[in-house]
């Protein structure tokens, strides 16, 4: 059977490791590794850890598509709903579609090979060897009714003939369309170098396979780059005793995400568990051997290390290729859309009949002054695709908007890492619970003077009470008493790195004179 | 005029107080004449048990922080038990015992117990062969977690009438119908003073020759200071005592007054799992925690303000019942979907016995209904314990037409 954990619900109760022994554990104070795939005999078990769980967090194969309570959502224009991206994203808007009774024809379009599977565990169980890569698959969902179309790339989009094109040639009609294609990692840039045996990148079940496959080895590894899945790689090596060595161009991990104040912190744990960290510097080459295999790394302070395995932890290149010149405002920077996921075309007009939701979404966060925010989190994906369901198949007056706040979790050194809100949305942190030392606090960041994001290392539980603090743009520094405060709160600069935006990179001509014929067109979409 | 809440702390409302929610829930946040302030709808309660600014530790306010029982008593004042402390000390109590009962020190102990549980199931239900009326509580309810929280902290099951009445005592302190909160709580400590002292006996005996208990591994380990290994002891103990038989007793009469669910559960050992958490919704064993949290800050919710000093009491039972939160609330649904209930509280200091309470409730009632013949209640309300926080039948009085024999099929 097949078990998912909506970590970004789950607050550490450990309900489901009494109930499951055997398929869930929790090896320190709140992060929670599992079995996705647990085989018949623990079944039982699972079922007990679901109704357990105090906050609900398991998802289980038979509990994917709620009783259809509403007769067919009735609107007769819609007979048929295409979803490119067949994965989390593309998933739940599938069960989300059903469960509020749209009973039209729902095709799934993929270019992986194989069922959908869920893409956090492979940083960490499946990197640790406590499963197998293939046993990651998202709880089933073949009561979706669906026609799938796997291992086959949609190459276009016609928005006028309502027509998505694939790989091999066919063309496939849709009354509305929903583009889930995600990201893919971000490849080492020089190819040649990319291509030595021990270079490798992080995204699909594949990767880990093959990267599991090496540190099992005993390989000395080199990560480039200290971000999120970076620092879980490295987590990882030092779990297996495998020398590691992390090189971040910022200076510390996890700042591009965190700020500067969290990012020390983040270094710190690193070198507690002997990672051997080195920030400011960039990579500079790859060498191999006669036999193509990966040999050398040299560093731009001069030094060279010896290393088995190289992981390009670089981040994220989205998969809109396929929508070019399709007219719709894609590029570098995602697929844009408005807040009820509907797809902008390059005029940055909406369209009613194609969405947008996950990791490829790039959409205005009314809490965030309406920024346009890309996140690459397990939960936005989830919860934007609910919202862009529901939003396919109801009529203008009643779109919902997808406002709730962005929830990211990751586990690394021992530690479950939380956050709530935009944390590079911030000028200032502040920590306010628990202790840095004691790896057990919350950071709240603020912008202006109000509560913009918090994070938690080891302490999930207090998180939702800083959501509704957000929610209710609070003043920042929160300076009333609470339990768990050793100091009163002293806000510092959060260090937050300027970025500059991928859209910055559209170039757009406007044409035409009359206001019937002013368009514009988008010439480069940024670089790749 | 007495408020909704002083009407629910009746004991004329003991049997069924349901009926009286509704109205409690009108006033989310309901002052009372004595300054607390009582919250009984779902959302307000889960804000406040993941709220910082409410505290679980009562030494906030300056009279119970002054409370020293007399020092000619023989027995030492113990310090608070976790289940009445702040992070960080709650967090690094909880976590020393957890070591030994839990994740991610002992993440199998519990399952672990579950083939003496169902030893000492077996023997109880055995003992009521021949008998034509039986008591649940006092037969089976009471003697079963008892002896299981007694053979897992090192507890002599013989002593049991010992402490008996001190837990029971302790229980009632809770009760705001017995006394100012500084009385109750000068009570509780002498109470515990006297339990605790009983403990360091067993904790020195422990100590000399360590078994595989939970007192053992808390003397032996020497991480926790030996007052408060007696306040954590004692906790464990008296909620060990008071909690479950109350959810085994509302189960069977729940289970009673609902056949069809009996008769699946017959049928189906596994239903078990969701009769359980239904029962932690619909008539949870602890209706609302004793009254020992503060606010540390003026607290804005639902409209009111909460001022920083103040008692808060989260009437559990009544968010359970919530409509706002589960449709058809008053309908007791085992199959209900998304039942994230209140019977164990919420935040830091979710019930830490949870995992045993759920396994022996489960094994308790799919035994019981599967061996007992014919169950019929005596009386409809049955009598019920006086406070109203823990509640629970004194007594439930069954006529059974015999039991089956242990080993007898499952089914009919
Ligand atoms: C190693 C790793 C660890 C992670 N850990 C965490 C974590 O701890 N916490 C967290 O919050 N998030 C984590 N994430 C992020 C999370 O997995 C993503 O946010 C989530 O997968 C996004 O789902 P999605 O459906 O939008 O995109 P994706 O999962 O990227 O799916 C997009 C799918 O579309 C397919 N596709 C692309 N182009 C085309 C095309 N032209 N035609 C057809 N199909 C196409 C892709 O192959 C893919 O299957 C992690 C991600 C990775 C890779
Ligand atoms: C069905 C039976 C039980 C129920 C309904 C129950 C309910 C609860 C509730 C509601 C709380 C939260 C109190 C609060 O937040 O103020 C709690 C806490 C607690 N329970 Fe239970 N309980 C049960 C059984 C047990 C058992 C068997 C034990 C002992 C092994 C136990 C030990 C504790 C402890 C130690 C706490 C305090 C936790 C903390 O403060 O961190 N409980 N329980
Ligand atoms: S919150 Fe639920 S999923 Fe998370 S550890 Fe607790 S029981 Fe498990």
């Amino acid at each position: 059977m097949r078990v998912v954990v909506d970590l970004t619900k789950c607050q550490g109760y450990g309900q489901c490791v009494f109930a499951a022994p055997d398929v869930f554990r929790m090896p320190h104070h709140e992060t929670l590794m599992y079995e996705l795939d647990p085989d018949e005999t623990k079944r039982d078990q699972v079922l007990r850890a679901a109704a357990a769980c105090p906050v609900r967090a398991l998802l289980l194969d038979e509990e994917i598509t709620e009783r259809q309570e509403k007769a067919s959502a009735g609107n007769p224009d819609i007979g048929r709903i295409v979803i490119v991206g067949a994965s989390l994203a593309g998933l739940r808007a599938a069960a989300t579609l059903r469960r509020e009774g749209y009973a039209g024809a729902l095709t799934l379009i993929g270019d992986e090979p194989g069922e959908p599977y869920d893409r956090p565990p492979l940083s960490k169980q499946v990197l640790s060897g406590q499963i197998a890569a293939a046993d990651t698959m998202l709880p089933r969902r073949d009561e979706l009714d669906a026609e799938w179309i796997r291992g086959v790339a949609a190459v276009g989009l016609d928005l006028a003939a309502r027509q998505v094109r694939l790989a091999d040639g066919r063309a496939v009609g849709y009354d509305r369309l929903l583009i889930a294609t995600g990201v893919r990692a971000r490849p080492w840039p020089d190819p040649q170098e990319a291509a030595l045996d021990g270079v490798s990148v992080l995204r699909s079940r594949q990767d880990a396979a093959e990267l599991r496959r090496r540190l099992a080895s005993g390989p000395r590894v080199l990560v480039i780059g200290g971000g999120f899945t970076g620092s879980e790689i490295a987590s990882v090596c030092r779990e297996l005793d495998l020398p590691v060595t992390v090189a971040e161009r910022g200076p510390a991990p996890l700042v591009g995400a965190l700020g500067g104040v969290v990012g020390r912190i983040a270094a710190d744990m690193q070198r507690e568990n002997g990672v051997d960290l080195r920030c400011g510097v960039t990579v500079t080459a790859l060498e191999g051997d006669r036999d193509g295999r990966l040999r050398r790394a040299r560093l731009s302070d001069g030094s060279v290390l010896d290393v088995d395995l190289a992981v390009a932890a670089l981040g994220a290149v989205r998969n809109v290729e396929w929508l070019d010149g399709s007219g719709l405002a894609a590029g570098a920077w995602g697929v844009g859309c408005d807040a009820g996921c509907r797809a902008f075309d390059v005029n940055g007009i909406v369209c009613d009949d194609v969405f947008v939701a996950g990791d490829v979404a790039r959409f205005p966060h009314p809490v965030y002054g309406y920024q346009f925010l890309t996140l690459e989190h397990w939960g936005n994906a989830v919860s934007q695709a609910h919202v862009a369901a529901h939003n396919m198949i109801s009529p203008s007056g009643r779109l919902r908007p997808h406002l709730s706040l962005p929830v990211f979790w990751s586990a690394q050194f021992g530690v479950n890492i939380k956050s709530v809100g935009v944390p590079t949305f911030a000028d200032e942190v502040a920590i306010v619970q628990g202790s840095v030392e004691e790896r057990r606090f919350v950071a709240v960041y603020g912008h202006r003077g109000r509560i913009t994001a918090a994070v938690t290392f080891d302490e999930a539980m207090w998180l939702d009470f800083y959501r509704d603090l957000i929610e209710r743009a609070a003043p920042f520094p929160p300076d009333f008493a609470m339990v768990g405060r050793s100091a009163p709160p002293r806000a510092v600069p959060a260090e937050i790195p300027a970025r500059i935006p991928a859209i910055h990179d559209a170039t757009v001509v406007v044409t035409g004179h009359n206001p019937d014929e002013r368009r514009a067109t988008l010439v480069s979409a940024g670089a790749k | 005029m007495t408020t909704t809440y002083e009407t629910f702390l009746d004991y004329a409302n003991r049997a069924d107080p349901y009926p009286l929610f509704p109205q409690l829930r009108r006033t989310p946040v309901a002052r009372q004449p004595d300054g607390s302030y009582v919250v009984s709808t779902y959302r307000e309660i889960v804000a406040l048990l993941h709220d910082p600014r409410v505290s679980s530790d009562l030494r906030n306010l300056p009279e119970i922080a002054n409370i020293r029982i007399a020092p000619d008593d023989a027995a030492p004042q113990l310090p608070p038990e976790f289940i009445r402390r702040d992070p960080p000390d709650h967090d690094r109590l909880r976590a020393m015992v957890m070591k030994h009962f839990g994740p991610p020190g002992a993440p199998g102990r519990v399952a672990g117990m579950e083939s003496r549980m169902r030893e000492i199931i077996t023997e109880l239900i055995d003992g009521l062969a021949g008998r034509s009326r039986i008591d649940v509580v006092d037969d089976f309810a009471y003697p079963l977690p008892v002896t299981v929280i007694c053979e897992m902290l090192g507890v002599p099951r013989p002593d049991e009438p010992l402490f008996h009445k001190w837990s029971q005592i302790a229980v009632e302190t809770n009760d705001p119908t017995t006394g100012t909160i500084v009385e109750r709580n000068r009570r509780r400590f002498e109470t515990l003073a006297k339990l605790g002292q009983y403990l360091d006996g067993l904790a020195d005996a422990h100590q000399r020759e360590p078994g595989d208990d939970l007192l053992s591994a808390l003397v032996t380990d020497g991480e926790m200071a030996r007052p408060d290994v007696l306040s954590t002891a004692a906790l464990l103990l008296i909620a060990g005592h008071e909690t479950t038989v109350n959810l085994i007793a509302n189960g069977m009469l729940t289970l009673l007054r609902h056949p069809h669910v009996l008769e699946r559960l017959r049928q189906d050992p596994g239903y078990a799992v969701n009769v359980v958490e239904e029962l932690l919704r619909y008539e949870p064993p602890i209706h609302m925690p004793g009254p020992r949290r503060t606010a540390l800050a003026d607290i804005e919710i639902a409209g009111t303000t909460i001022p920083q000093g103040s008692v808060i009491v989260l009437v559990l039972a009544s968010g359970n019942r919530d409509p706002a939160r589960f449709a058809d609330p008053d309908r007791f649904d085992p199959d209900r979907r998304d039942n994230q209930h209140l019977g164990f509280g919420g935040g830091i200091h979710y019930c830490f016995g949870a995992p045993l309470a759920r396994l022996e409730t489960r094994l308790a009632l799919t035994e019981l209904t599967r061996r007992l013949v014919e169950p019929r209640l005596v009386a409809d309300p049955p009598p019920y314990r006086h406070t109203p926080n823990l509640r629970g039948p004194l007594h439930l009085l069954l006529d059974i037409d015999g039991i089956r024999s242990a080993h007898s099929a499952s089914t009919q």
